[in-house]
């Protein structure tokens, strides 16, 4: 099978490139969803019946949480394709994740942690989510440090790979142990996103909110993933020439 | 004069030898193989200090002193692994020697294990009674730590190869290593709480034992990739 | 026996070998030569497969050798710059478990195979206790017990007395005269019979 056609779709430049013309196409959608879905959650949504207008920090919360995830979740693909298709482009994408997956699950963790304060009258609860989101920060500082700890970049890219790759194995894991824990020692969990009792005028800007900040994150590695490629290529000759041009 | 020619060794043969060599060079510097020892004791013995030197309060702390107490020291241990051997260019001539690499990374992990995973699961009903736990508790906080502490390698050991390139890594292992130990945590810290009320711990061990099992087949030869890419 | 096509290997930023390409037949010696950094050892190891290739192929007779060819790794013998020696254990038991990865070892071979090169007398001392060139003896013994037909040595002679480094010609000639294969790199050029050695010159150093 001839293979010439992926590599030259994956090169560097061509990458740099695609992805210059693609950003506009889901940062504006993306801005405009969150806008749509502000007015919506923050102004049209009616108060929730238990938890007045607390409830509102869900439309950051909830897109925050489920954004750390699905990160994690891109970043190891990229990293398993590097690997294995010795791909660097894909190891520059996996790079470009890591900063952002880690600063989602901070917004997660605060956005959590203050709607916590007016339903269990304490900013932090071990509630099984919260602790689960708090260890995958730690898996994201560790991918970071890993990178920042090795000098040469593609040995660097190869072994944060397999590390991201063993962390999306344990991701599922550690979730399980934590909600195994969370059982046992019964605390209060409040924090159910899953009821489907939620009316639409709720549940609508929500969903629109995680659509946007989906759009909003893949405009963002975009943008980083350019970045990448160039502080990596700044020695080839098409960087060269597009500096000068 | 040319070397007497023959065939190539059984893996068996060189995952024996490579757990023969690395028990011989521990024992021969013997005061390393206590240490890990000594800083589980020296943490458990910091507890009562700052808590209470009363028995009933430990008893009820006593799983989680254990399992960290246990984390920690194996950690300890874990930073030198691969370290030594990356060193003086023995892990290039495994990887040259013809044999999977994964399987001689696999022996120098059991090798650990048995070096620090097993006495300190050994050690530990011994400090166990210090905390105030009841005699019959103490098999069962053995067996735990002893199959808590095989995951326990496994995974450090692929920290363990992931950090060969970095320079002063033992803080990113630990920081690596230990979110990825949460779950052996939770299920032995769980075991051993279960075994102090004297109630069935079978449940907490049948997960451990999951997690060994997962951790035998994956572990090694993530082990592997990451050593490799750490001696290039 | 041994090809490289057009080898090109990076390190960093650093293109170390652009499109080095060479043929060995059995019963010769590769001579690389080259400034200090010029990328002989990278060469080297290129050979074993511990460093990236970014492109290029490696034919081992007459097949392309794929990274981490196990197969291919059985059949040869690496000995880089330093001795890969444990420095708690003896030479023996050095020999013992370095050669017994590889082959089935008998007490005896050992001890044929540290006299071969005059480290009988020393042969149970700790490593640690010993020069830098009798260490550098201990490595040519458990290399001789391998029993491979490619060796790839880093500057063989190293920390070698004269003794020594006649030592190493004669395994090198002994090595090739049963038809098997080095690759050596060197500051000094090897004493060989011209017919059994083809010379590379990794040029630059930058």
């Amino acid at each position: 099978m001839d293979w010439t056609w992926f590599h030259r779709l994956a090169s560097p430049p061509h990458v740099y490139r695609i992805a210059g013309t693609l950003t506009p196409w889901f940062a504006w959608p993306a801005g405009l969803l969150i806008v749509a879905a502000l007015y919506g959650g923050l102004v049209l949504a009616p108060p929730d019946y238990q938890q007045g207008d607390g409830f509102r920090i869900i439309y950051v919360h909830a897109p925050s949480a489920w954004l750390s995830l699905m990160i994690y979740s891109t970043m190891a693909t990229a990293a398993a394709i590097g690997l294995i298709w010795r791909m660097k482009v894909a190891h520059a994408a996996a790079a470009s994740c890591a900063a952002v997956g880690a600063w989602f699950t901070v917004v997660s963790l605060v956005t959590g942690m203050l709607w916590g304060k007016p339903m269990w009258g304490t900013y932090w609860v071990w509630d099984p989510r919260l602790t689960a989101q708090l260890i995958l920060l730690f898996l994201y500082l560790g991918y970071m440090g890993l990178r920042a700890g090795i000098e040469d970049t593609a040995r660097a890219d190869k072994a944060s790979a397999v590390l991201a790759i063993v962390g999306i194995v344990n991701v599922p894991i550690i979730r399980f142990s934590v909600e195994w824990w969370n059982s046992i020692h019964q605390a209060p969990s409040v924090m159910k996103m899953d009821r489907p009792s939620m009316p639409a005028d709720m549940l609508v800007p929500l969903l629109m909110m995680l659509v946007g900040f989906t759009l909003y994150f893949v405009a963002v590695l975009l943008v980083r993933l350019r970045a990448e490629i160039l502080r990596r290529e700044r020695a080839s000759s098409w960087v060269r020439e597009a500096a000068t041009a | 004069m040319n070397p007497p020619p023959a065939g190539r060794a059984s893996w068996a043969t060189a995952g024996r030898l490579v757990l023969e060599r690395d028990l011989r060079l521990a024992f021969r510097r013997s005061g390393q193989l206590v240490q890990p020892l000594a800083f589980f004791a020296v943490i458990t013995l910091l507890f009562p200090l700052a808590l209470t030197p009363e028995l009933a309060r430990l008893r009820e702390v006593a799983p989680g002193v254990l399992w960290i107490a246990a984390l920690l020291s194996s950690l300890l241990a874990l930073e030198f692994l691969f370290r030594d051997d990356a060193h003086d260019g023995t892990l290039e001539q495994f990887v040259l020697s013809g044999q999977s690499l994964t399987l001689l990374l696999f022996a120098k992990t059991v090798a650990h294990w048995m070096l620090t995973g097993l006495p300190l699961a050994v050690m530990a009903p011994v400090v166990g009674v210090a905390l105030g736990v009841p005699l019959q508790a103490l098999p069962g906080i053995l067996a735990a730590l002893a199959l808590g502490t095989v995951t326990l390698s496994l995974v450090g050991a692929i920290g363990a190869g992931l950090t060969l390139g970095v320079k002063r890594g033992g803080v990113l292992l630990s920081l690596l290593t230990l979110p990825l130990a949460v779950p052996i945590l939770v299920f032995g810290a769980r075991a051993t709480e279960l075994a102090i009320k004297g109630a069935d711990y079978a449940g907490p061990m049948y997960l451990l034992a999951a997690l060994a099992v997962l951790g035998l087949t994956l572990a090694p030869l993530a082990a592997a990739a990451a050593v490799r890419i750490g001696l290039e | 026996m041994l090809a490289v096509r057009n080898f090109h290997v990076f390190r960093g930023d650093r293109h170390v070998l652009r499109g080095v390409s060479f043929d060995l037949a059995a019963g010769c010696c590769l001579q690389v030569t080259g400034v200090n950094g010029a990328g002989k050892t990278t060469l080297l190891r290129a050979l074993c497969g511990l460093v990236d290739v970014e492109e290029g192929s490696l034919l081992w007779r007459g097949a392309a050798i794929e990274r981490s060819a196990s197969a291919f790794h059985a059949e040869l013998g690496y000995l880089g710059h330093d001795a890969p020696l444990k420095a708690d254990l003896t030479g023996r038991e050095n020999v013992r478990y370095a050669v017994g990865l590889r082959r089935p070892l008998a007490a005896a071979t050992v001890v044929r195979g540290l006299e071969r090169v005059g480290a009988g007398a020393f042969a149970d001392r700790p490593v640690r206790s010993l020069s830098a060139g009798q260490r550098r003896r201990i490595a040519f013994a458990a290399l001789w017990l391998c029993g491979v037909p490619l060796w790839i040595l880093d500057e063989p002679n190293t920390n070698l007395d004269t003794q020594g480094q006649a030592l190493v010609a004669g395994l090198i000639e002994e090595q090739l005269a049963a038809g098997g294969l080095v690759v050596a790199a060197v500051h000094q050029e090897l004493d060989l019979p011209p017919g059994r050695r083809v010379d590379l010159v990794i040029p630059g150093g930058r």
